[in-house]
C-alpha cells in the first residue's frame, strides 16, 4: 500500500477514535465521560458531540483565562510529550481539522500554494499562539479569545450542536455568524491553497513546530543520493525545501517529497534509516 | 543515538510536568470544563 493511502487511513482513524462519541452527533448532547481528562493531540473542539477527549488548546486557554492562575504543567507536559515524540506528525496524521482540509482540497478547482505574501503570512499563527492563546486569555477579561472568535473547529461542533438542539438554535447570534463566515473563509481559501488554517492561523501547529528539528519522528537526507533535482521541494505544498531544510517548522511530514524523490534521498519515520545515511544528513 | 538525546530530554521533562499536574489534580479541571459545552467555543457566548 502506498504512503497517501496510509496516510489517509491513519488521519481517518484518528478522526473518528478522538470523534467516537457517535451518539453525540445524533442527540446534540456532549460525552461526559472520564476520557475527557485527557487532552487529544490534535485540534478537537471538546464541545463537539463526538469529542471523547479535551482539545489542548481549549484546556490551556480555559486553564489560563481562570481565575485563580496556576501553570498548567499537565496541559503543558502533554503538548512537550506530543511534539517531543512526533513533532508536526501530529498536525500530518492525527489532526482531525487538518484531515478536513486534506479533504477538502481533495475537490477539483484551481489550486495555488505560492504567492508572495504566504512567507509574511506564515507569522500569523506564532501572533495568534501568543496574543490569542496566552496573553489575552490571562490579561483580558479572562476570555479564552482563540476558542471564542477563531477556532473554526468549535464552529463545526456549534453546526452540530445546533443541527441537532432546537434550544441551541434559538441562542444563535452575532458570534456564530462570525464564525460561520470564517470557517466559511478557510473552506473556500482551502480549495485553493493547501490547509490554509495551518499554515497561518493553528497555534497548535506553531507550538509543534518548534519541536520538529528534534522531535523522534523527523526527515533524513541521503546527500550522497541526493542530486538537487528539486523534486522534492515542487512536490512540497507546504512550500518547504527539504533538502536545504528537512525538519522545517513548517513541515507537517505528510512524507509527498520522499515519494516524489526519484533517487530516494529522503528517509521520513522514527529510525534514521540507513546508519550511514543518518551520519550524514544535514539537519 | 546523540540525535535523540534533546527529544529524550523533552520526554522525561514533559512526564515529570505530566506528574506534577496530576499531583495538582488539574486533569480533574481539565475534565470539569470538557464535559460542558463551551458556549465561546460553539459560537453562542
Amino acid at each position: 500500500m502506498d504512503r497517501k493511502k496510509i496516510r489517509f487511513g491513519i488521519q481517518a482513524a484518528a478522526a473518528l477514535i478522538q470523534n467516537a462519541n457517535i451518539r453525540g452527533f445524533l442527540t446534540g448532547r456532549i460525552y461526559e465521560g472520564a476520557t475527557k481528562s485527557v487532552c487529544v493531540p490534535g485540534l478537537n473542539c471538546y464541545s463537539c458531540p463526538g469529542a471523547i477527549g479535551a482539545c489542548p488548546i481549549g484546556a490551556l486557554q480555559t486553564h489560563l483565562a481562570s481565575m485563580k492562575f496556576k501553570f498548567p504543567y499537565y496541559i503543558v507536559g502533554l503538548l512537550i510529550f506530543f511534539g517531543a515524540v512526533l513533532g508536526r506528525a501530529v498536525c500530518g496524521f492525527l489532526c482531525p481539522f487538518g484531515f478536513f482540509q486534506d479533504l477538502i482540497y481533495k475537490i477539483p478547482f484551481y489550486k495555488k500554494n505560492r504567492f508572495r505574501i504566504d512567507k509574511f503570512l506564515r507569522y500569523l499563527k506564532y501572533v495568534v499562539l501568543a496574543l490569542l492563546v496566552i496573553i489575552l486569555p490571562i490579561t483580558c477579561d479572562l476570555i479564552p479569545f482563540f476558542c471564542k472568535y477563531v477556532c473554526p473547529s468549535g464552529t463545526i461542533a456549534g453546526i452540530w450542536l445546533a443541527a441537532a438542539d432546537k434550544n441551541i438554535r434559538s441562542v444563535l447570534g452575532p458570534l456564530f455568524s462570525w464564525k460561520l463566515i470564517l470557517l466559511l473563509i478557510f473552506i473556500v481559501t482551502g480549495l485553493i491553497v493547501r490547509r490554509p488554517f495551518c499554515k497561518y492561523v493553528c497555534p497548535l501547529g506553531a507550538i509543534y513546530g518548534f519541536f520538529n528539528k528534534v522531535a523522534i519522528y523527523r526527515m533524513t537526507v541521503d546527500r550522497d543520493k541526493c542530486v538537487n533535482c528539486g523534486a522534492c521541494a515542487k512536490a512540497c505544498q507546504m512550500n518547504v525545501d527539504p533538502v536545504k531544510n528537512p525538519n522545517s517548522m513548517e513541515c507537517i511530514r505528510c512524507g509527498e517529497c520522499v515519494d516524489a524523490c526519484p533517487y530516494k534521498a529522503l528517509h521520513m519515520g522514527f529510525t534514521q534509516g540507513k546508519k550511514k545515511e543518518a551520519a550524514k544528513a544535514g539537519d | 543515538m546523540r540525535k535523540y538525546l534533546p527529544a529524550a530530554i523533552l520526554i522525561v521533562l514533559a512526564i515529570v510536568l505530566i506528574v506534577i499536574g496530576i499531583v495538582l489534580q488539574q486533569p480533574d479541571s481539565v475534565l470539569h470544563k470538557a464535559i460542558r459545552i463551551c458556549m465561546e467555543c460553539v459560537g453562542l457566548g
